[in-house]
Formats: structure tokens, C-alpha cells, sequence
């Protein structure tokens, strides 16, 4: 191991190698080499797992457990076993499925609009992130299929030839969220899979065990890491970066048109998909942090996904807090502006009807709480920023619960209006479409690499070509430059000369 | 002629042929990205073309080094693309319009606005579909077996390693003389790789 005594010799007092870029506004703390950063993530999927995680899994897993009980009875006994009834006949399966879809964005925002965006720092945390999303997407999707009602007639939604000789409604929006979604989490995988592949070379190449050197080298489908490849799959990742950003906008657009396209007052507004959208991204990042400040705790990852990273994304969530926040209001600009009675009556009885303890929730979750994160000091407070996605994500359920329910509650004549109340069933449901989330990211924790390492690799300082160069161990900057030029000739021929 | 051309065509892709010898290249590690790069600029400027750096991660400024141009992942992308928006189309025409017309509230049976957002969501998904395949076909990949494999050392190549291999199918290539030639430009370690498993140092 020759060569690793060679790269320790480099100083490691990160002060003493390049004052001007001290480790103050490094990505990645605590002076890592490349070979630290793989041992930091592989182990985990090698040895054996915390305690935390035996106990959290068993939780988990019981949560699993629940939601497969609950969706059995539901499919034995039939819809009729939830809350939903005349006159609000969405009820929580569509809040459920619109809060899932929505914490899902997150993980393609951090992934392909921060990379179009060449924000280094997603590097760390894009990997879990997309993990998050497509585990939240298959919750959502259990809402929509069971909520059919016949579930085993789910099929008459795609387009497959089929006895009846009939095909799928193309005008509903219903069946475009079929495709948004179904589309969405197909990209989102290939995504997340293309990112995973020089991950699971490592581990690959890590393998000791038969079986894992067997499953491992399938699935990493013999990549060695070879410019040659490198040269495609860095293209064929910003593309599909490109290819993902107006994707995820166009989702949660379409889950806003079955709202928006239908003539209903308090959902009939052209507001809702740039609305919608803010607001998934919104819950999104609270869901990430919730995730990341708990794995970066029990995995020792402190140094990879660090503080910066959090407030970085707690200034999204600020961010996106207020436009949401701002188009609530504009909501009530827009009814009182339109003149309509009927849209000003669906609003007012929003924030002052019998639902206003649930308007009034939303509204402190999702405009108040964020504010918070103005203060600097509160931005990177692991307590409080914990404390906040989790009430974020409170607050983001009932925008979807009061735009769902408060518009169907009173319907336009008043003999046939009436109170939503769920069913043990609903809650026992949402209880365990947690227990899956939770269930499907502590087995992604546990089996595969929760980090990008050739991503995070990719961000080091050491990975500039131009960084060994300085003589003297400095590397030498030229600005933020990414690209570098070729070394001329006449260095090949000064290392010739040294060597021989 | 023909096998010329395949044997090109799959150089791109970083697959060579073994020589007679059962000879598959030579393999030489070097420090760091940066030596690397100046490695791969020098081989090609020896004239060597059947050559490729391995590396943990992609290295800025080595695609210029190798002399590669762009990739071609982009038409392949396109390509999907336009099959996406094509299929949509069609479908929804088709079905709506041709096999099961169905007056809903008077509407047209096919219109180009409802028909929007299935078209831009298959447009998206048959495009990435064409990124990715479009890249794995432009890398040789999957490919589980790769003589590069019986090296020890190139276990690094996915960690913290940085190798050179120069095929042994390159027609300047010549075991010895390739061998000093790497050695003159900075290699830390050079082994020969055998196609049969068997390793020399």
C-alpha cells in the first residue's frame, strides 16, 4: 500500500495547505481523504447495523404491517369502510395521495435542478434524497389504486388492449396523473439507479462474500470506472437531469389540474400548479432534513452532509414557506377580486367555518414556523430545525386536507352539506403508509450506499487535476474554473526528467 | 475490412481484443488525477488510440486529453424523445378518435390541448429511457466480465486509485516498449494483464 503512505504524506492541516480556502467553506469537513470517504459509506452496508436501526426497522416494519391489514379490509369490505361519503367524496386517500406525491419533489429538485444549477453541495445528500422520493411516491400511489375501489381492476387505466375492446378516458385529469406519476417514478428510478451504478462498483470491488461479490457485480454492470464511460454517462446524467426538472414541475401541475380543471369553487383557480409545486418542494426539504439529521447522527456522517448543508436547505424551506404563504393569500385576493359569490362564501368559510381550527393550523405550520428561519442562529440549530420539518410537514398534510375537504363540505345547496370525519380505517391507513416509508429508507440505508461517493469524490478539492500541481502540495486556483486545460507538453517532459 | 471497423466501433465502447498471447494490456497506476491527465496526454501524443484511464470519479479536462469528442448519448436521447411524442400522439388519436369514439359533453373526440400533458409525460419518459439506454449501448455495458478484473490493484480503480491501461489490440503496442514508455511518464506501478487470469508485475 505504497501509494496510500504517498497521499497521507500530503499535509493534512487543511490551514497549512491553503489559507485562502480553509476548511471554513469546504463541502466536505474534516479533511477526508477519497479513500475516507469510501470507507465512511460502504461500511455501513457491510457490517452489521446499529442497534437504532434493529429498533427502528421492527417499528417500522409493524407500521408495514398495519397498512397491509388496513388496505385488506378495505378490499374485502369496500370503500365504504373510510370516511369518504356525500357530499365530500375525496377524502383523506386524496390528501394522503397529494402529501406523498408532494414530499417526493424534494429528492428530484436536489438531484437535477440543483445540478443544472451546479450546486456542489447536493452532491452529499442527493442520493438519500432521491431514495425519499421514490419510496414516498410508491406510498402515494397505494392511495389512488385502492381508492378505486376495485382494486383488481386498477389495469383499465393504462392503455392495454383488452375484451371490452374500450380504452382509457384521455380528457381526464385523472388519468394524466396516471401518466404523471407512473412517468415520474419510472425516471425518477433509471435516475437514481444511473447515479447508483460507480457506487455499487465500489462495493463491488469491496465484496468479499460470494453471493455479495454475484449480486453486486450484476448491478453494477461491470463498471470500471473508464474515461471512455465516464465521457457518456456524464452526459446521459445531465440529460437526464435536464429531462427531470420539467418533470417533476409537470407532476404536481397535473395533480393540480384534478383540482383545478374541475368547476368548483376553491379549486377551480389557475394559481394551483406553480402553488402546488412550491408547496411539494416545501414539504419535500422538511422531509429531507428530517431524514438527514437523523442519519447523519447514527451513521457518522457529520463531516459529509454538514451544517451547511442543512441551512442550505433550510433556506429553501424558508423560501418556499413564504411563496406558498403568499399564494394563500393571493387565494383570498382572488375570490373576494372575482366577484363570485359562491368562490368569496368557499373561502371565508375556509378560514372561518367549521374547519378554520384546521385552516389556522396550516396557515401557522406553513407561513409562521418557516419565518423562524430568517435568524441564522435558528437556521443551523439541529433541534429547532428538526422540530421545524416536522411541523412543516404537519402543516403541508392540512393544506391538503383543507383545500380537499373545506371545498366539498358544503356543497352548493344547503340540505347537502355536511362534516368530514374519518374512519379508524383512514387514520390506520396514513398511520401505515408511514410505516412503508419508514420501512423502504432504513432498508435503502441499510444495503446500499446512502451517499454519492464518486459524486462526493467528484466535488473534492484533491479531484482537481491542478491540485497535486503547486510543487509544494498547494493547489494552485485559477478562480472557479471547472474545466481544465490539458497540461502542456512541456510538463510531461519536466516529470520525464525528474523521474528518470 | 468489416472486422477492422467492429474492432473500432468496440474500442470506442472500451472493449479490446486480447493478442495471441492471451496478452490483454498494460496496466499502470499513477498518484493522482492531475498525473493522470498529463499520462493520457502524453500516450496519445506517443500515438497510442486503444487506451483508457480509470478513475473513481470523472476527471475535468481528461476527454480533451484522450482527444475524445462529445458524446453521442444526446441523439439517442432525441431520438427517444420524438418516439415518446410520437406514441402519445398516436394513442390518444387513435383510441379517442378512430377505434372507440365517445361524445363526452360534445367535446371533440381528439384535440391537441387535453392531449398535452400525456404527450410532454411520454415525451420525458421515452427520452430518458433513450439517455440511458442510449449510454449503455455507447459503453459496452453491462459487461460482467472484463480481464481487468484479475488485477488486484485495479480493485482501487472504484475507491482511490488512478490507472492507465493501454490494450494490447493498439497496433503500436508492444510489451516492453509500452511498458518503458509508461514508466518514463510518471507510472507508479505497471502490470501486464492477461485475458487467461494470469497477472505479471
Amino acid at each position: 500500500m505504497a501509494h496510500k503512505e504517498e497521499s497521507k504524506s500530503i499535509p493534512t492541516d487543511p490551514s497549512a495547505q491553503d489559507p485562502a480556502h480553509g476548511d471554513g467553506d469546504r463541502l466536505i469537513k474534516g479533511n477526508l481523504s477519497f479513500h475516507d470517504i469510501t470507507e465512511m459509506v460502504s461500511r455501513h452496508t457491510e457490517k452489521k447495523a446499529p442497534l437504532a436501526w434493529y429498533v427502528a426497522f421492527a417499528t417500522a416494519l409493524s407500521g408495514t404491517l398495519l397498512l397491509l391489514a388496513m388496505l385488506a379490509y378495505q378490499v374485502w369490505n369496500g370503500v365504504g369502510v373510510w370516511g369518504n361519503n356525500q357530499p365530500v367524496g375525496w377524502g383523506w386517500p386524496i390528501v394522503n395521495f397529494v402529501f406523498w406525491v408532494g414530499i417526493g419533489h424534494a429528492g428530484t429538485l436536489i438531484s437535477a435542478i440543483l445540478f443544472l444549477f451546479r450546486q456542489h453541495w447536493r452532491t452529499s445528500i442527493n442520493r438519500a434524497a432521491e431514495a425519499m422520493t421514490l419510496f414516498a411516491v410508491m406510498c402515494a400511489l397505494i392511495f389512488p389504486t385502492f381508492h378505486v375501489g376495485r382494486v383488481w381492476a386498477i389495469y383499465w387505466t393504462l392503455p392495454i388492449p383488452n375484451q371490452m375492446e374500450m380504452w382509457p378516458q384521455f380528457k381526464s385529469p385523472l388519468l394524466w396523473d396516471v401518466f404523471a406519476v407512473s412517468s415520474y417514478f419510472l425516471v425518477s428510478l433509471v435516475f437514481w439507479y444511473v447515479g447508483l451504478v460507480p457506487d455499487l462498483a465500489t462495493l463491488r470491488d469491496r465484496a468479499s462474500n460470494f453471493w455479495r461479490k454475484r449480486i453486486l457485480g450484476f448491478f453494477s454492470l461491470g463498471w470500471t470506472g473508464a474515461n471512455r464511460h465516464w465521457r457518456n454517462y456524464e452526459k446521459a446524467y445531465l440529460l437526464l437531469a435536464g429531462l427531470a426538472t420539467p418533470l417533476v414541475l409537470s407532476v404536481h401541475s397535473v395533480v393540480s389540474f384534478d383540482f383545478a380543471v374541475s368547476v368548483l369553487p376553491g379549486w377551480h383557480t389557475t394559481i394551483f400548479p406553480p402553488y402546488f409545486v412550491a408547496g411539494a418542494i416545501f414539504s419535500g426539504f422538511a422531509m429531507v432534513v428530517t431524514l438527514m439529521v437523523i442519519t447523519r447522527e447514527i451513521y457518522g456522517l457529520k463531516n459529509l452532509i454538514t451544517l451547511d448543508h442543512l441551512e442550505k436547505m433550510n433556506i429553501i424551506i424558508l423560501v418556499t414557506g413564504t411563496i406558498v404563504g403568499f399564494a394563500y393569500i393571493t387565494e383570498f385576493f382572488m375570490a373576494w377580486y372575482s366577484g363570485v359569490e359562491y368562490e368569496q362564501y368557499a373561502f371565508l368559510n375556509r378560514a372561518f367555518g367549521p374547519y378554520a381550527w384546521a385552516y389556522w393550523i396550516m396557515m401557522t405550520c406553513n407561513l409562521v414556523s418557516p419565518q423562524l428561519f430568517w435568524f441564522k442562529k435558528l437556521r443551523r440549530s439541529i433541534p429547532v430545525m428538526f422540530a421545524l420539518s416536522i411541523v412543516v410537514n404537519i402543516g403541508m398534510w392540512f393544506e391538503r386536507f383543507v383545500i380537499t375537504i373545506t371545498s366539498l363540505h358544503r356543497d352548493f345547496l344547503p340540505s347537502s352539506w355536511g362534516y368530514f370525519e374519518p374512519t379508524w380505517v383512514d387514520i390506520g391507513t396514513f398511520v401505515g403508509s408511514f410505516g412503508l416509508f419508514f420501512t423502504l429508507f432504513l432498508l435503502f440505508l441499510r444495503f446500499v450506499p446512502m451517499v454519492a461517493m464518486s459524486e462526493v469524490k467528484g466535488v473534492m478539492p484533491q479531484a482537481d487535476p491542478h491540485y497535486h500541481e503547486g510543487g509544494d502540495g498547494r493547489p494552485e486556483r485559477d478562480g472557479d474554473a471547472p474545466y481544465i486545460e490539458p497540461a502542456p507538453a512541456a510538463a510531461v517532459e519536466a516529470r520525464r526528467q525528474s523521474n528518470s | 475490412m468489416l472486422d477492422e471497423l467492429l474492432r473500432e466501433i468496440k474500442a470506442m465502447m472500451g472493449i479490446y481484443d486480447s493478442d495471441a498471447d492471451q496478452v490483454y494490456g498494460l496496466l499502470a497506476e499513477f498518484p493522482d488525477p492531475g498525473a493522470l491527465l498529463h499520462a493520457a496526454e502524453a500516450v496519445r501524443e506517443e500515438g497510442y488510440s486503444h487506451f483508457d484511464t480509470h478513475s473513481p470519479f470523472p476527471i475535468h479536462g481528461m476527454d480533451d486529453a484522450m482527444g475524445l469528442g462529445n458524446s453521442k448519448v444526446g441523439y439517442f436521447t432525441f431520438l427517444g424523445g420524438v418516439t415518446g411524442l410520437a406514441t402519445a400522439t398516436l394513442l390518444q388519436w387513435w383510441t379517442a378518435a378512430v377505434d372507440y369514439p365517445l361524445n363526452i359533453s360534445g367535446k371533440p373526440f381528439f384535440a391537441v390541448e387535453p392531449s398535452v400533458p400525456i404527450m410532454f409525460e411520454l415525451t420525458v419518459l421515452f427520452a430518458a429511457f433513450g439517455a440511458v439506454g442510449g449510454m449503455l449501448a455507447l459503453n459496452g455495458l453491462p459487461r460482467p466480465y472484463n480481464p481487468l478484473f484479475y488485477s488486484e490493484r485495479f480493485k482501487g480503480a472504484s475507491d482511490d486509485r488512478f490507472f492507465l491501461h493501454i490494450a494490447a489490440s493498439d497496433d503500436q503496442f508492444d510489451a516492453e516498449e509500452t511498458a518503458r514508455t509508461l514508466r518514463s511518464i510518471g507510472a507508479l506501478h505497471i502490470e501486464l494483464v492477461q485475458d487467461d487470469g494470469v497477472a505479471d508485475a
